[in-house]
């Protein structure tokens, strides 16, 4: 389930690109406890990394305090319409996910 | 049921990379009812069918408003039935699976992501968005539906004499910073109802109608209620009727 992500990037007519990229995570901070009482594991994105070719827009460092299903967005300049921005996330266990989205007008 | 969800949802692992769409709202429900679509096409229990021929009220099949118009009477079981009631059905007679076993489990737990019926409620209930809730009062057990679930709203009991109209049958109230629906009016009634199934964002899941009815009554320290029990499907019906044909905006997201 981890993994999965909705992105999108809209450009304004000034060239501003909105993105905004929602993922599903159960952002686990360890401190909780399961209807049995036993801990649950910490289980959160560590690195989100979105990336426009080679230029790197966005290296996130994220921790427990991130909400679970979080949503990333941020504005750039610079894009054309129909550019490609990749996203990378990297979890505390390991676990990766990714996805891609082309700038569109809107 | 839990192996099937994670088979489910390994499948949506391996393939990452979801493409952009048009989509301009950060509630993490889709994923619920994309998981929902899916379920609904799994085949399961030993029948090994999905559960597409299901009948929720507007013929085998037919999810396009069928939310919208529930709870209603079906002829085939004699009873007056909330959508999770009329999903337990299906997976009983359509996939031959144990109703027992998916009643004992039909809501996420502390630290859990998601179940079956959760995300099928939210898919369905998503079939009906913008659509007029209106759920038919013409057969006698519909009507009867509406009578018990207005006495049952009054009815105040329990350790704290307690009833669902101690917070929601009086306007602009609230408790601490959550505003309390006046489920008594068709505004208030509309937006609450229609507002269902939601994500919580405290929780990190969807929750149904059939959740808040159980949660209600925990809050009201109640016992529990069941899932498609008479009570709880008394009380949807009465509210639902009083919405007045107010629309679906569901699936939202609450606190």
């Amino acid at each position: 389930m981890a993994g999965r992500m909705r992105i999108r990037a809209k450009m304004s007519e000034e060239g501003v690109v909105d993105v905004k990229a929602l993922m599903r995570h159960p952002m686990e901070t360890g401190q909780r406890k399961d209807a049995e009482g036993n801990p649950i594991p910490a289980h959160f994105i560590t690195e989100v990394v979105a990336m426009l070719g080679d230029r790197e827009l966005v290296r996130a460092h994220w921790g427990a305090s991130i909400s679970q299903n979080p949503t990333l967005a941020f504005r750039f300049t610079g894009a054309n319409e129909g550019d490609q921005i990749d996203f990378s996330y990297v979890d505390n266990k390991g676990e990766k996910g990714s996805g891609t989205v082309k700038i569109k007008a809107g | 049921m839990k192996k099937l969800i994670a088979t489910i949802l390994v499948g949506s692992v391996l393939s990452v990379g979801v493409i952009a769409d048009d989509w301009d709202d950060d509630n993490p429900a889709i994923f619920f009812s994309e998981d929902g679509a899916d379920m609904w096409l799994e085949p399961q229990g030993p029948n090994e069918v999905s559960l597409e021929e299901c009948d929720l009220g507007l013929g085998a099949g037919v999810v396009e408003g069928a939310y919208a118009q529930l709870p209603r009477y079906f002829e085939d079981t004699g009873k007056v039935m909330d959508l999770e009631a009329r999903l337990v059905h299906c997976m009983v007679t359509l996939q031959g699976r144990d109703a027992d076993e998916i009643t004992a489990h039909p809501y996420s737990l502390s630290g859990e992501t998601g179940t079956e019926i959760e995300a099928l409620s939210t898919w369905i209930a998503e079939q009906s968005l913008d659509m007029p809730i209106q759920p038919p009062q013409d057969h006698d057990a519909e009507k009867a539906a509406y009578t018990l679930g207005e006495k049952l709203f009054y009815y105040r009991a329990g350790t704290h004499d307690f009833g669902c109209s101690t917070c929601h049958r009086q306007s602009n109230t609230r408790i601490r910073l959550q505003e309390l629906a006046n489920l008594t009016t068709a505004d208030g009634a509309g937006a609450a109802y229609g507002s269902y199934p939601a994500y919580r964002v405290t929780q990190g899941v969807v929750r149904s109608m059939g959740w808040r009815m159980r949660d209600c009554a925990r809050q009201q320290r109640l016992p529990e209620m069941q899932l498609g029990s008479e009570a709880s499907v008394a009380l949807q019906v009465y509210m639902a009727v009083n919405a007045d044909g107010a629309p679906m905006t569901a699936p939202t997201m609450k606190r």
